[in-house]
């Protein structure tokens, strides 16, 4: 059983802000084929600042819950676009689904991330198979659950959900954009991965590592 | 390879620019105490009016800052390069120009925007100030006409914004100001053309890839693929084009009055755009259709994309009244 304590989640968003400064320019030319090109840009920046809020904290007198809210709103405060809400509101929800812990176990960190997906879920309106950051998020967040259930353990859960998540941004390829600002190419959108789904593999992949080596 | 931009440091461009522009425009512009991404008009927002916010990305100006001013918007959010203002600049606007009869927030419909702002709204009305939404939704090339309100918002967002602040001016009730930014919305229609790419700040990369040869019809204001690339055309044929579309849905009568809007989106000289402009005169006239007024110019850019928007604003009395209002902005007066 692994025990993750909020210094161990200050290190998490160090992770995910390397990975996203290295992930920039091909995210944003993801988005250049079928967006405005500027998702790297964002993810970058957001992360960026999220990782320097949480840095700023005193972890030893600070909750996971209180770490993840100053991750959402520092995040959104410097990106605004779509990326701020969405991932915001991942970090508002998972900071709520483990409220009142100040270490997280296995099903916490499972619970945190689950939250994360139904977050971004609601406040994008989104359902999979719209193309969207969730075609990777939901697929995760549930083989993360069903990885768990049948006793994998932390590592063999983020694993489940980091598979799944590359499966499912590589599956937005063969999708028409019905959400977001590449819905009104239509059949254009076709034959591109979504640069949504895309950022979230790399976030998820560098939780799994940051949580779990 | 990279662009060439005259900028310091990519990352510091937006505020960098709001610095430029709260120096050149003192006696039209100021930024919330703390919050220097939330600009407000000096004269307008008073006690009794309805409060107009307008905002979005930046690297379309003078969109959104520039049309903040008496008459027009009281305030703008600022947002990054091509994305929305988070909520906290956009609800310091809405508690800035709040005169107690209520806050309009307007801008294109992007879901980006529509998140932030929704999520300002909600912010707002837990400061009691109730804040309703009316989306541009004016870009022709974006959906059928039967999915109207998924349109993006583009350079028309000009017309339905000076209705819109007009209206709140004249101190029109909420429910009058909001009906009449959806009829705006409902008298408006943009086609854009792009010719080259724009290149962010932050990557100066060019943001899209288009031949020597080609133009896309359609594009939007963040190099967002139209619905057709084609080889680049004369600038008759191109304004027929882009306006057979924009009659089609209009379909005006013989006797109606419009107002006409030739925008630069950055790079296309203003030559070209009256050359645009000479062929949008003849149609209509060979039509019947009588041209109010026209501005010809840079109202929505796309950093230094080339290529235009045509955008026709069909009028009645009551949406001329609006237009013919006065108003006294940063980078546009009228009346």
């Amino acid at each position: 059983m692994t025990t993750i304590d909020t210094a161990r989640l200050v290190a998490m968003f160090a992770a995910i802000a390397t990975a996203m400064s290295a992930d920039r320019d091909r995210l944003c030319a993801l988005d250049g084929v079928i967006g405005d090109a500027d998702h790297g840009i964002a993810m970058e920046l957001g992360f960026s600042a999220a990782r320097d809020a949480v840095a700023a904290l005193d972890a030893g007198a600070t909750d996971p819950t209180t770490l993840l809210n100053t991750a959402a709103k520092s995040f959104l405060n410097a990106v605004g676009a779509s990326s701020g809400p969405l991932y915001a509101t991942a970090f508002m929800r998972g900071a709520a689904a483990v409220k009142g812990k100040t270490t997280l176990d296995d099903a916490d960190v499972v619970a945190l991330f689950q939250a994360m997906a139904k977050g971004i879920q609601d406040r994008g309106k989104s359902v999979s198979g719209e193309k969207t950051m969730i075609d990777a998020w939901a697929p995760a967040a549930h083989a993360a659950g069903e990885a768990l259930a049948s006793g994998k353990g932390l590592a063999g859960s983020l694993e489940a959900a980091g598979q799944a998540a590359k499966a499912g941004a590589e599956a937005t390829k063969a999708m028409v954009a019905t959400k977001g600002r590449a819905s009104r190419l239509g059949e254009r959108s076709l034959g591109h991965m979504d640069p949504g789904a895309a950022s979230a593999v790399t976030v998820i992949e560098a939780m799994r590592i940051a949580l779990t080596s | 390879m990279q662009t060439k931009k005259i900028i310091n440091d990519g990352n510091r461009a937006v505020d960098e620019m709001l610095e430029g522009i709260l120096a050149a425009h003192p006696r039209h512009l100021k930024s919330v105490d703390g919050s220097p991404r939330s600009i407000i008009a000096r004269d307008g927002p008073r006690l009794g009016k309805v409060g107009l916010v307008i905002g979005g990305g930046s690297g379309h100006e003078p969109s959104f800052l520039g049309f903040v001013g008496k008459g027009l918007a009281d305030a703008a959010a600022i947002g990054n390069v091509f994305a929305s203002p988070p909520p906290d600049p956009i609800l310091e606007c809405a508690k800035a120009v709040s005169g107690g009869a209520g806050v309009l927030f307007m801008y294109g419909n992007y879901a980006g925007d529509v998140m932030n702002f929704d999520m300002a709204a909600e912010m707002a009305a837990m400061d009691d100030i109730e804040v309703r939404t009316v989306l541009s939704t004016d870009d022709v090339a974006s959906a059928p006409l039967g999915d109207r309100h998924k349109r993006r918002g583009v350079a028309g967002n000009f017309f339905i914004f000076k209705a819109a602040g007009a209206a709140c001016d004249r101190m029109l009730s909420f429910d009058e100001c909001e009906r009449i930014a959806g009829k705006a919305n409902d008298h408006t229609f943009t086609m854009g053309v792009a010719l080259s790419p724009c290149s962010l700040p932050q990557t100066r990369r060019p943001n899209f890839e288009i031949g020597s040869d080609e133009m896309e019809i359609g594009m939007g204001i963040h190099g967002e693929p139209g619905i057709a690339r084609e080889k680049l055309k004369t600038a008759d044929e191109i304004t027929d084009e882009m306006l057979d579309r924009i009659l089609d849905e209009m379909a005006p009568t013989r006797g109606d009055k419009v107002a006409v809007l030739v925008n630069s989106l950055g790079s296309t000289p203003l030559m070209e755009l009256y050359i645009m402009n000479r062929r949008v005169k003849q149609r209509l006239d060979d039509i019947g259709v009588s041209i109010h007024a026209s501005w010809v110019g840079n109202y929505c850019t796309s950093l230094e994309m080339a290529g235009a928007s045509l955008t026709l604003h069909r009028l009645d009395g009551e949406l001329q009244t609006m237009l013919d209002h006065p108003c006294d902005c940063a980078m546009f007066r009228a009346g």
